[in-house]
C-alpha cells in the first residue's frame, strides 16, 4: 500500500511515494512494454497511446555522470545568484528491464563516483527556496546492496 | 549532369565577437562575398534558404541584398541550422526548382553556456529549475560513459583542442588562435567532469555564406565548383543517447550522425575510406572523439591511436577539423554547419593557404550536430 505523501515535489506527477521511500513516476506501453519517465501519453518507441501509468524501481546502478562545476544560467535555474554556488553529481542511473534516468547524485566528489556502482532513489531539497523537494540518487553503501 | 549540384561561391564573416555589428549585417556581408567569389549578383538567385538561432531572421537581410522577389526559406534547427538550410537549397535544385541558390547561416549569442528553456524542448521547467537543462553535462556524460567502453584517454581529449588551437592559429577567420598545449588544456579549470574549458567551444558570434549552382550553370560560371554530391539530415531514432533527455531506453540504438553519414556516403556513391580531409562537429572534444567512429570513419576505439598518433592533424591520414572547428572558431549556432562547407570547398579548390592539406584532396566529408538529437552530413568533391 502507498503511503501517504509528506513532501511536496518539484513538479506534479513526478514524484510519488513518501519521503522515505519515494518513487519516480513514469509510464508503461501497454502494446510494446516501453518504459519512460516522466510520464509520457504516447509511446516513443512504438507510436501506441495505450500506456499507463508506472511506479519505477528505485534501485539501480550508475550508468555514466558528471559533476556540475559552475552555477547553471537563471532562468531556466531557480537560482538566480552564482554566489555560493556548489558543484553537484548528475547521472544516467539504469533501473534494470526500465529506463535510464537522468537526476541529481547526492555525491559530487569525482573520486567516490564509478559507472556501474549502485545508487538508490532519495529527495533533496529542490535548488532555490521553494520548499519543495526533487528527486536525487545515492551511491548504496556496500552492507546496504542487500 | 543536370541534376548534379556544385558549391561556386564562399563567403564568410569573421567569426568571434563584433560589438555594434548585427547578426543580420555579417549575413549579409557573408553573403556579398559569396556573390562576388561567384561571380554573380543577387538578383541571378532564384532560391535563398537560411536561418539563425538567436541572430534574428534569415530572410529580413534582403532588405540589404536586394528585393528581388525571391522566395527565401528561413530554419531554425539547433546546431544543425545550416544543414538544413543546405538540405533545402540542395533538394530546390536537384529538384529543378531553381538554378543558382545562396544558402547562408549566422548567429549572435552572448557570453556564457547557452540557456534554453525547457518548455521550448517540450520538457517540464522543473527539469531547467533543478539544474538538468545543461548542454555541457550531456557532452561530459556522453564521453564520460564512451571513454569507459572504448578506452579513450584524458590525454586524447586534451590533445583534440590542442589540435583544434593549433589549426585556429592558421585561421584568419577564427576565433582563437592562441595555441595551447595539451597541459594548457587538462590544467584549465574543470567545467563538468572529464571535459575542462579549454575542451568546450563557446558560443560566438559569425556568418557563413555558400552559393551553390545546378548542373551547366555551374559549369558557365566558371572558377573551381567543387560538387555537393550529397546531403543528408537526420532526427533521433529511439534509444539513441541525445542531448536534453530527462530518460533515455535501456535498450541503444545508432545515433541521429551515424545514420545521417551512412545516408550521406550511400547518397554520394562514396565511402568514408576515400574522405581526404573532413569537418566534424566538435562541441567539445569528445564530440569530435566519437564523431569520428558514428560518421564512419573509423572503428569505435580506433580513435585513442589514431588522435595519439596524430594522424587527425593537417599533415595526417584524416585530417579533421582543419580550420580549428567550432573549439577554434567558437559556436554562432546558425553558422557552423556551413562553415564547415566553407573549409572543405577552400581545401578542395587547394585555397587554404598556411592550414592546406598536402596532398591528394579531393573528397570532402561534413558534419554537424545539435539538440535534440539532429544531424546533417555532406560529401564534396572535386
Amino acid at each position: 500500500m502507498l503511503g501517504q505523501r509528506d513532501f511536496v515535489p518539484v513538479a506534479d506527477g513526478l514524484i510519488g511515494g513518501t519521503a522515505q521511500e519515494p518513487e519516480l513516476i513514469g509510464s508503461v506501453c501497454e502494446d510494446c512494454g516501453t518504459v519512460t519517465f516522466p510520464r509520457q501519453d504516447s509511446c516513443p518507441r512504438c507510436t501506441s497511446q495505450r500506456v499507463s501509468e508506472r511506479r519505477l524501481g528505485r534501485r539501480g546502478t550508475l550508468w555514466t555522470w558528471t559533476i556540475q562545476c559552475f552555477a547553471p544560467k537563471s532562468p531556466p535555474y531557480a537560482v538566480a545568484s552564482a554566489e555560493g554556488f556548489e558543484p553537484y553529481g548528475v547521472g544516467y542511473i539504469e533501473l534494470p528491464g526500465e529506463v535510464r534516468v537522468e537526476a541529481r547524485l547526492t555525491e559530487h566528489d569525482p573520486e567516490r563516483l564509478r559507472i556501474g556502482m549502485p545508487m538508490e532513489l532519495t529527495l533533496i531539497p529542490a535548488p532555490g527556496d521553494s520548499g519543495a523537494m526533487t528527486f536525487a540518487f545515492r551511491p548504496l553503501e556496500e552492507e546496504e546492496e542487500n | 549532369m543536370a541534376d548534379e549540384v556544385s558549391v561556386v561561391g564562399l563567403g564568410i564573416h569573421p567569426f568571434g565577437r563584433h560589438e555594434g555589428v548585427t547578426g543580420l549585417q555579417m549575413a549579409a556581408i557573408a553573403a556579398r562575398r559569396a556573390l562576388e567569389d561567384a561571380g554573380i549578383r543577387w538578383e541571378d538567385v532564384d532560391f535563398a534558404a537560411g536561418g539563425s538561432d538567436a541572430g534574428g531572421n534569415a530572410d529580413t537581410s534582403v532588405a540589404a541584398l536586394g528585393l528581388t522577389g525571391l522566395p527565401f526559406i528561413n530554419v531554425k534547427n539547433g546546431c544543425a541550422t545550416g544543414g538544413s538550410a543546405l538540405t533545402t537549397a540542395h533538394a530546390m535544385l536537384t529538384s529543378g526548382s531553381a538554378e543558382i541558390a545562396l544558402v547562408v547561416g549566422f548567429d549572435k549569442h552572448p557570453p556564457g553556456a547557452f540557456n534554453p528553456l525547457p518548455e521550448d524542448w517540450g520538457i517540464g521547467s522543473w527539469y531547467g529549475e533543478t539544474g538538468l537543462m545543461l548542454t555541457t553535462q550531456f557532452f561530459a556524460m556522453k564521453i564520460q560513459r564512451y571513454m569507459a567502453e572504448h578506452g579513450i584517454s584524458e590525454s586524447t581529449l586534451a590533445k583534440v583542442a590542442s589540435k583544434a588551437f593549433d589549426n585556429g592559429s592558421l585561421n584568419e577567420n577564427a576565433w582563437r588562435r592562441k595555441p595551447l598545449s595539451e597541459d594548457e588544456v587538462l590544467g584549465s579549470r574543470m567545467v563538468n567532469n572529464p571535459l575542462t574549458q579549454y575542451m568546450f567551444c563557446s558560443p560566438g558570434e559569425g556568418a557563413v555564406a555558400l552559393v551553390l549552382a545546378r548542373g551547366e550553370r555551374a559549369r558557365q560560371l566558371g572558377g573551381r565548383p567543387v560538387q555537393l554530391r550529397s546531403v543528408a539530415f537526420r532526427t533521433r531514432r529511439f534509444g539513441s543517447f541525445e542531448v536534453f533527455s530527462p530518460s533515455i531506453p535501456v535498450e541503444s540504438a545508432p545515433s541521429a550522425t551515424t545514420e545521417a553519414a551512412a545516408a550521406a556516403f550511400e547518397l554520394a556513391g562514396i565511402g568514408p575510406d576515400d574522405v581526404d580531409v573532413a569537418q566534424l562537429q566538435d562541441t567539445e572534444s569528445g564530440a569530435e572523439v566519437m564523431h569520428l567512429a558514428e560518421t564512419g570513419l573509423c572503428e569505435h576505439g580506433e580513435q585513442e591511436h589514431l588522435i595519439q598518433s596524430g594522424a587527425t592533424t593537417i599533415a595526417g591520414r584524416l585530417p579533421v577539423n582543419t580550420d580549428g572547428g567550432c573549439l577554434a572558431n567558437g559556436e554562432p549556432i546558425g553558422a557552423s554547419g556551413l562553415r564547415q562547407v566553407h573549409e572543405v570547398v577552400l581545401q578542395l579548390r587547394g585555397e587554404a593557404g598556411a592550414r592546406q592539406v598536402p596532398g591528394q584532396c579531393r573528397v570532402g566529408f561534413t558534419q554537424v550536430y545539435g539538440a535534440p538529437g539532429v544531424s546533417a552530413c555532406t560529401v564534396l568533391s572535386v
